[in-house]
């Protein structure tokens, strides 16, 4: 899989409350409204300007906060093809995964990625690439690839329930 | 066989293996599963399963409290469909708006019992600790799948060891402690860890304050986070478990009413798990409590921790006595002790929230409501409520508030042009008084 897009960059300690604000938790539940409110404290013209592939780029404990889902799906419902940070808060990490969304630890990136420039993620060769060159990053545990490689926990569960 | 920590025993238990290695992922098998205004969401998820019945409807908790009572309609819906599903599915362990918020209420219902895995779709989860249980918060798919499966995969964490020793001076709290271990180590410090806490000042706290420690780990990054289970929390746990005797309660392997208090003690104490001495840390940390004084987390991150007196003055326009770090009888007691026969300063709105009608009926007991409403206060019906920015207390642009809750996230409450100031329950009725941050030592409190 190879994901190409924009980076969104932002700094440490991204919460949970600043990506998908906690007063909307219980009554927003519509994909397109979900994604509307993404970044809505944080960054403003995010949800409005970001492109299927853009790739979200953080610092330290991405994440952080509540275990609300909607932080990962709200990127998700935008087409946000990875997050890439020096490293996530672990819910958040669990979230995303669970809903495909590829998250990815590498802060040497992260140092050498500029906002608004073109990034590559490739997953076969587990290289992350942008204007400063190709940047490494470790290949996930198996049993977690396989809730990605079946698109997510939901189709990683019926699968596991439909086999006798 | 090498030394183990607490995650290790706990993980290796829920997952019926012999031991387990740090790092090693494992399917485990929680004893409690527990969501709450979010179920209806989980719900939905669950439902692509296409299952008839959850699993494991003995093992569900859940409690209405994150917006209760319903602010909207659209709050009502969610919680009619909550309440739907209880029924079809026919959850026992299900607690109306009004008994609480989920921490405390599954604590008082001794739902959760020491060595036992706790998962739920809350990141307070790590709450459980005070009693020796693993807590951890996951997602609503993950519970979702709960739901359907029993089982999920946990990675064994790497553990810290903070050791407090000393007993902590007049004025200064768990919450303070908590602050200066975040503060000093960052909102990260004890990412993807279980944290466990030893030392005479641990085991000098009450309950009360105990339970203040795991549940802001949340806020460090924790996985979990674990105190030892002592002749107290033995005592809290199986009082709990008596008053429930008539309930077909079976965990012990036999009916509640056959055994004494002092048999439960028992029971509950050899269901402990206590890390070897020499098992493995990846850090280790030492405080001593008389070294401590009153802190203040500053807008907008919790780990922007500083000594009270070098924000003292700052002006407040509302204060925030509540949630499941700090709205029990004890911290009740404490903002009452500083309230009593005085009034809440002009241009200041002061919100008690009692954590849940056990709460709220002993502090009512105690006269601690009579005098709170004296003083001005506004209280609140047990739940969150306005600590994630729902409803009954969101703060104008501008405005700052000061809070005995957990985070101070931009947007937190409610209004991202607003500062939240983190505090002990005594600092917030003292700056409610005062109109402006200020050490309760230092009004007479």
């Amino acid at each position: 899989m190879r994901i190409t897009g924009r980076a969104w960059k932002y700094g440490d300690n991204i919460n949970t409350d600043v990506i998908f604000p906690g007063k909307y938790t219980y009554t927003v539940t519509e994909r397109e409204e979900i994604a509307r409110h993404a970044l809505e404290d944080l960054d403003p013209t995010f949800a409005a300007n970001v492109r299927p592939g853009d790739v979200v780029v953080g610092g330290r404990n991405f994440g952080c906060g509540s275990s609300r889902e909607q932080a990962a799906t709200c990127l998700v419902y935008n087409g946000v093809g990875a997050v890439i940070a020096v490293s996530f808060s672990r819910i958040f990490y669990r979230n995303a995964l669970n809903n495909g969304l590829l998250v990815i630890a590498c802060p040497a990136a992260v140092e050498a990625i500029l906002p608004g420039e073109q990034v590559t993620v490739d997953t076969e060769q587990h290289v992350i690439r942008c204007t400063a060159g190709e940047f490494p990053f470790p290949p996930l545990s198996p049993s977690v690839m396989g809730i990605v490689e079946a698109g997510g926990l939901v189709e990683y569960v019926k699968r596991k329930l439909a086999t006798p | 066989m090498s030394e183990q920590t607490f995650a290790q025993k706990a993980l290796a238990r829920a997952a019926g293996m012999e031991t387990v290695e740090i790092g090693q992922v494992v399917d485990a098998r929680p004893d409690v599963v527990l969501s709450h205004d979010n179920t209806a969401a989980i719900r939905r998820i669950w439902l692509q399963f296409g299952q008839e019945r959850v699993v494991i409807p003995e093992r569900i908790a859940i409690t209405l409290d994150h917006a209760v009572p319903a602010p909207t309609t659209k709050h009502a819906q969610n919680h009619a469909e909550i309440r739907q599903f209880v029924q079809e599915q026919g959850i026992h362990n299900f607690f109306e708006v009004g008994r609480g918020i989920c921490h405390q209420v599954l604590s008082e219902e001794a739902l959760v019992l020491p060595g036992q895995l706790i998962l739920g779709a809350d990141s307070h989860t790590t709450h459980f600790g005070w009693l020796g249980a693993f807590g951890a918060g996951i997602g609503r798919s993950e519970v979702a799948a709960l739901w359907a499966t029993g089982e999920l995969w946990l990675r064994v964490p790497e553990s810290m060891k903070v050791v407090l020793e000393g007993e902590l001076p007049p004025g200064v709290t768990a919450k303070d402690f908590a602050l200066r271990l975040i503060g000093d180590l960052g909102a990260d410090g004890g990412l993807y860890m279980s944290i466990e806490f030893h030392g005479s000042g641990i085991e000098a706290m009450s309950l009360e304050s105990r339970m203040v420690l795991p549940n802001m780990m949340a806020e460090f990054g924790a996985k979990t986070a674990w105190i030892a289970p002592d002749a107290k929390t033995t005592a809290y746990l199986a009082e709990r478990l008596k008053r429930k005797a008539q309930s077909g309660d079976r965990r012990f392997g036999k009916s509640l009413e056959t055994l004494s208090v002092s048999e439960l003690q028992a029971l509950l104490l050899s269901m402990a798990l206590l890390p070897d001495p020499d098992a493995t840390y990846a850090a280790v940390h030492h405080y001593r409590a008389e070294e401590l004084e009153p802190y203040i987390a500053c807008p907008h991150t919790v780990d922007n921790v500083v000594p009270l007196s070098a924000v003292a003055g700052t002006r407040v326009q509302q204060a925030f006595l509540g949630t499941c770090t700090n709205g029990r009888l004890e911290d009740l007691a404490a903002a009452a002790a500083v309230i009593r026969g005085r009034r809440v300063a002009p241009g200041v709105r002061f919100i008690v929230i009692p954590a849940s009608s056990e709460v709220l009926k002993a502090a009512l007991e105690k006269g601690y409501i009579q005098d709170f409403v004296e003083a001005g206060a506004v209280i609140g019906v047990p739940g969150c409520g306005p600590c994630m920015g729902n409803h009954l207390g969101i703060p104008a642009p501008g405005e700052a508030t000061i809070s005995s809750a957990n985070r101070n996230f931009r947007g937190r409450m409610g209004t991202p042009d607003s500062e939240i100031y983190l505090a002990s329950p005594a600092v917030v009725a003292a700056t409610a008084v005062a109109g402006v941050i200020v050490d309760p030592r230092e009004i007479g409190g």
